[in-house]
């Protein structure tokens, strides 16, 4: 909402200063988000008087001037054709910043003849288009500033533009009226009286008016109209004109230009008809859907079931409270004009905009809420003003529906703003603002004014009192602890375990990314996502236009952009959401760690290689242990179709309950995802994780054995096909007492492996620790203990000691 | 005696290596060495003269012993000298490579917000990011075709045809999670809700997801005061300064009544912000009392109970405390970025520590 600080003054006696006005609506909730200050740019230039012309002895069009200024004769060049001896001028200085031309002068040589500065014309220091010759002012002293100059004798050029931003709640403040009636009640100045106008019509009115009864509720309350005829509609005049222009409005004609007026004076919106193409009556009443009509900005709208329009007896002719039809609109050769003012359902106006994309402001303005109790005093001022500027004779005023009652009242409880706000504010004070922003007292019960629909119970009472006192003068206050003593901790277990998890990924050399939570269609699907279900109605862009299903594809595209920079080996990871479906339930906090390219950049040390699934494998264990996962995990084989099928696993509790998922990436997901490999990864469930069911700190005490243990390696020979944790598992069970721990510590596999122990075959070798608890291990019992290794790993795998 | 024993000390002290030295033990002191034999010829002597040559001999046989020892680890240690010279490796080669992770700037303020108001007694609340329509509008006092609704550029998800629901939104603030948890705990409550957020706005200052945390506190007799002073205390720890002044602004949010944006006061010398003083003033959060609405709506009797509510950006504090410039590159993963904002895994803010270094 833009406004300047003359039409302000229209309703407002002040005397404040541009700045304390921003000050105070800032304040006051009207918060500024602009001003335009001409005055601020024009301070500098002082008036002078030229003394003597002659033309420049080396260019036609020149002239060399003596000029009178508050520093003495100047000798200026100028090119104006106006420049003579005997004019009052605006002198700009060298040194002077000239806004029109964004120079700063300084003193120049023109054609040879020095010259101390210029002489302004209006386009130079921006106050008009004007530039057909210098400024020459009818009155002024030479020394005397352009500014106040202006000030006195042209304030409308020199006018402040104020723009400031209005929340949804505050229709009223769409009008200048309502934002001088805050000023006034902040004490900013005296709210001058409403203007009013009484125009009695001098005939019937032709044009009959009528609202459907299924438009009356939810569509129109009332609609006011009336003919004037004989007017003669052009330009508006200089001041109308100007007004608009200040605020970014352009003048279009006479009758149009009123309209705007109102809207933006009182936030009244009005629509003119060309009268005489209006066939028949008006009526009101909601589309059947298909229905068409061009509007004033000449686009062609078609109607959805149930809009709210204006027809007369063959077609639509307007979009009630949104934008007129084009047929109807008025020209310069209209001269019967059908004047409407009337109160739309907000709702209504919202559903219809939206549906028809249009963004008006007379959209902008209905669907906040018109002062309903305005709609016939603005008729009559709108009419006033339409015969003032264009003359013609007024119809009486037709009506359909009837002006709603807006009256509500509620309790001012003057001790609330205290108890709410915390602020201590005299109860007659309280009692005066809301008088003076138009509220009606009764005893303790406050009747709301009709140009503030948000306000609907007694806090928004507190509301209006505590903004206009200032929340600037509210003092904090301690808010007590709701315990004393030391603060109990307040994170649940799964939000420390999410820190936890963070912090581990961290520690092992990932780097956190924080990626979109929505990706491209093609890469979700990948990652077995890109339903319906997960897509955005409305999305961004394509790149951003379903929830992700997994973090991994989000960490890919991360890893192709860092690629496309150089950096080939990255370490990636994610804590965050992903979706299954489009319900709010429908999303599992996932932990996704990602590994690119090489464990190290190069050393003398050979640190290099490429990453592989133990890699991956590590972290996710090393993640699920910080998390408190149980230690016997299964590994399964069936990792969803984004993993390498032969290099994944899943590590899971039980067959159902998977825990993560860990592995080499699918080659062809990589080539679509456009990273260079290797590439491994995991995908951690933190929610899987059961907690622990026992409770407290304590540890169960240390068993540590004083006898020494004994290790003892086996190797097997087994099929290419049998899994380490099988062997591992049968040792681990031949002596469950004595055998502390079974660790692989060699595999060979391969043609060479093949060559020495015969085809599909590969070598296994374990290393087994044997804790005894009450006696040392003699060499039989050590020997029974390696006996019974071999025959359970041979029992479970087939496989025999290698040789 | 005294030959013998000038004799193989000087032999000690001149042997060139071990050898030598077990040569001259062998002699000296041996089974057959030149004492041994001395100590055989004891036997011949008289008591009197035993007496007087025996300890002699035992003494010499000592001090031999003691000159060899130490000449062995003289001749061990000068070896081993010999050996280290031999050893040398260059230092100035580099360690062997270790990776160092990072936290992501918005995990890392959103602990170090979380730390500050649990020690104010707020624990963590959450809620989904697919919000209903209802949590995310109706129950904040949005009604369908509000304005306000309008200006949140709300991402909505598909519907299936026939499915006639008001399609799910993308919350757009953390705010459906005041609904949630008051829902779910009653009053009196404190919670924060630190979360993504999405908005469908992209531009230099705006990214279709950013981060928030919301605040609530409801009790019988919670002001607007206590409101600014928990603020006040907020910016001061988490901007790590001794003082701050905030200044509130009336404003309006459909879910707060009165609503107040507020302004931290700061100055920007030298390109820095400096907190809590300077005379510029800058809007850092929304705020305000909840609206009785929304207190019924999420089951919490207004009547009986009130207290505040508020909103921060999460990325725009990490931008303004840690001078990060630009918020899209949040979301971009570059690695330079990652490394440089990033924060490391030890970093763990704490009330007793400071939240950062």
């Amino acid at each position: 909402m833009k406004f300047t600080l003359s039409w302000l003054k229209d309703h407002l006696d002040t005397t404040a200063s541009v700045d304390e006005i921003a000050e105070a609506l800032t304040d006051l909730g009207l918060e500024v988000e602009g001003i335009e200050n001409p005055l601020a740019t024009l301070e500098k230039f002082t008036l002078g008087k030229v003394k003597h012309a002659e033309q420049h002895p080396d260019a036609d069009r020149l002239r060399v001037c003596i000029v009178e200024t508050d520093e003495g004769d100047k000798q200026i060049v100028c090119g104006a054709p106006n420049a003579r001896e005997g004019i009052t001028v605006v002198i700009a200085k060298p040194g002077d910043y000239v806004p029109g031309i964004d120079v700063t002068l300084s003193v120049g040589k023109i054609r040879g003849v020095e010259s101390h500065g210029m002489m302004a014309s209006e386009r130079e220091l921006e106050l008009s288009d004007e530039h057909t010759g210098i400024i020459e002012l009818p009155s002024g002293e030479v020394g005397e500033s352009f500014a106040d100059w202006l000030a006195k004798n042209q304030p409308e050029k020199v006018d402040p533009v104020i723009e400031i931003a209005i929340t949804p709640n505050r229709p009223d403040a769409l009008g200048v009226r309502g934002i001088a009636r805050d000023l006034a009640a902040r004490g900013l100045g005296t709210l001058k009286p409403m203007k009013e106008a009484h125009v009695e019509g001098t005939f019937p009115c032709p044009i009959n008016v009528t609202i459907d009864e299924d438009t009356r509720e939810h569509g129109c309350e009332v609609f006011m109209g009336r003919l004037i005829r004989g007017v003669k509609n052009g330009p508006s005049p200089e001041w109308l004109q100007q007004r608009l222009k200040a605020i970014g409005l352009r003048p279009i004609s006479a009758l149009v230009d009123v309209t705007n007026f109102f809207t933006y004076d009182m936030n009244r919106p009005l629509h003119v008809f060309d009268a005489d193409k209006i066939r028949g009556n008006l009526r009101v009443h909601r589309t059947k859907g298909g229905e068409t009509l061009v509007g004033l900005d000449e686009k062609e709208y078609t109607f959805p079931e149930g809009a709210v329009v204006i027809s007369d007896d063959e077609e639509i002719e307007s979009i009630a409270g949104i934008m007129g039809g084009l047929r109807t609109g008025c020209t310069e050769e209209t001269t019967n004009v059908f004047l409407e003012a009337a109160v739309w359902d907000p709702i209504q106006i919202a559903k219809t905009g939206r549906a028809l994309k249009i963004n008006s402001d007379a959209r902008y303005r209905n669907e906040r809420g018109i002062d309903p109790a305005f709609n016939a005093p603005g008729l009559e001022l709108a009419t006033q003003m339409i015969l003032e500027l264009c003359g013609g004779e007024p119809s009486e005023v037709v009506q359909a529906g009837a002006v709603p009652d807006t009256d509500r009242a509620y309790k001012l409880d003057t001790d609330r703003v205290q108890s709410l706000v915390g602020m201590d504010i005299p109860a007659e004070e309280q009692r005066r603002t809301l008088e003076a922003l138009g509220f009606r007292l009764e005893g303790d019960m406050a009747h709301v004014p009709s140009w503030r629909p948000d306000v609907q119970g007694e806090a928004d009472l507190v509301e209006e009192v505590a903004r206009v006192a200032s929340l600037t003068k509210l003092v904090g206050k301690p808010l007590a602890r709701l315990h004393v003593g030391v603060p109990k901790p307040v994170l649940t277990p799964m939000q420390k375990r999410e820190n936890m998890a963070r912090r581990t990924v961290a520690a092992l050399g990932y780097n956190e990314a924080v990626t979109y939570s929505f990706i491209d269609k093609a890469s979700a699907e990948l990652f077995g996502g890109g339903s319906d279900a997960t897509m955005l109605e409305n999305p961004i862009s394509s790149e951003m236009s379903h929830m992700r299903p997994d973090l991994l594809p989000g960490l890919l595209q991360a890893a192709a952009r860092n690629q496309a920079r150089g950096f080939m080996d990255l370490a990636l990871f994610e804590v965050g959401p992903a979706f299954d479906g489009g319900e709010p339930e429908d999303s599992q906090l996932q932990i996704g760690g990602l590994l690119v390219g090489a464990t190290a950049p190069r050393d003398p040390y050979g640190s290099r290689r490429p990453v592989d699934i133990y890699d991956a494998k590590a972290d996710a264990e090393a993640v699920l242990s910080a998390i408190g996962a149980p230690a016997r995990q299964m590994i399964q084989r069936n990792a969803p179709a984004w993993w390498h099928p032969g290099r994944s696993g899943q590590i899971s509790l039980g067959p159902k309950n998977v825990l993560a998922t860990f592995g080499e990436l699918h080659p062809k997901v990589l080539e679509r995802m456009g990273v260079k490999g290797p590439a491994v990864a995991f995908t951690i469930w933190p929610e899987r994780v059961p907690f622990p069911k026992a409770k407290g700190a304590t540890r169960p005490a240390l068993t540590a054995s004083d006898l020494q243990p004994v290790e003892r390696d086996f190797a097997f020979v087994v099929d290419a096909d049998v899994e380490a944790l099988t062997l591992v598992n049968a040792a681990q069970g031949a002596d469950k007492k004595l055998i502390e721990s079974v660790r692989v510590f060699d595999e060979f596999h391969g043609p060479k492996a093949e060559a020495q122990m015969g085809a599909g075959k590969k070598s296994l070798a374990i290393t087994v620790r044997l804790q005894p608890s009450d006696k040392t291990l003699t060499d039989a019992e050590i020997e029974a203990v390696s006996q019974k290794i071999v025959d359970k790993v041979a029992k479970a795998t087939s496989g025999v000691l290698r040789g | 005696m005294d030959d013998l024993r000038q004799k193989y000390l000087d032999a000690i002290a001149g042997a060139g290596d071990e050898a030598a030295l077990e040569d001259i033990r062998v002699a000296a002191v041996g089974k057959k060495g030149e004492v041994a034999l001395a100590m055989r010829s004891l036997g011949k002597m008289t008591p009197e003269e035993r007496k007087v040559e025996g300890p002699k001999l035992n003494a010499l046989k000592d001090e031999i012993n003691a000159a060899l020892a130490a000449k062995k680890e003289a001749l061990a240690d000068a070896a081993l000298d010999e050996r280290l010279k031999t050893e040398w490796l260059d230092v100035t080669l580099p360690g062997r490579p270790r990776p160092a992770g990072t936290v992501h700037p918005v995990s890392q303020v959103t602990e170090e917000v979380t730390t500050i108001f649990a020690d104010m007694g707020f624990s963590v609340a959450e809620g989904p990011q697919i919000e209903t329509d209802w949590h995310n509008f109706d129950a904040l006092n949005i009604p369908p075709h509000h304005p306000a609704r309008q200006e949140f550029d709300t991402f909505y998800m598909h519907r299936e045809e026939g499915d006639d629901r008001p399609p799910h939104v993308l919350r757009t603030h953390t705010s459906p999670v005041q609904i949630r948890a008051m829902l779910d705990q009653g009053a009196p409550i404190r919670v924060i809700a630190p979360g993504r957020v999405y908005r469908s706005d992209y531009d230099q200052t705006h990214t279709p997801m950013f981060h928030q945390v919301e605040g609530l506190a409801i009790d019988r007799d919670i002001s607007m005061a206590n409101l600014k002073w928990t603020l006040e205390e907020f910016c001061r720890a988490f901007f790590e300064v001794d003082e701050v002044e905030l200044r509130f602004r009336a404003s309006h949010f459909p879910f707060t009544e009165p609503s107040a944006e507020v302004d931290l006061r700061c100055s920007w010398e030298g390109g820095k912000l400096h907190v809590g003083e300077g005379d510029d003033w800058m809007e850092i959060l929304g705020s305000g009392m909840v609206h009785p609405k929304v207190l019924e709506a999420a089951g919490v009797d207004a009547n009986e109970w009130q207290g505040f509510a508020f909103g921060i950006g999460i990325d725009r504090l990490a931008m303004l405390k840690y001078g990060i410039p630009d918020l899209r590159a949040f979301f971009d993963s570059d690695l330079r970025w990652l490394k440089h904002y990033g924060f490391s895994a030890l970093d763990m803010p704490t009330m007793r520590g400071g939240l950062s270094r």
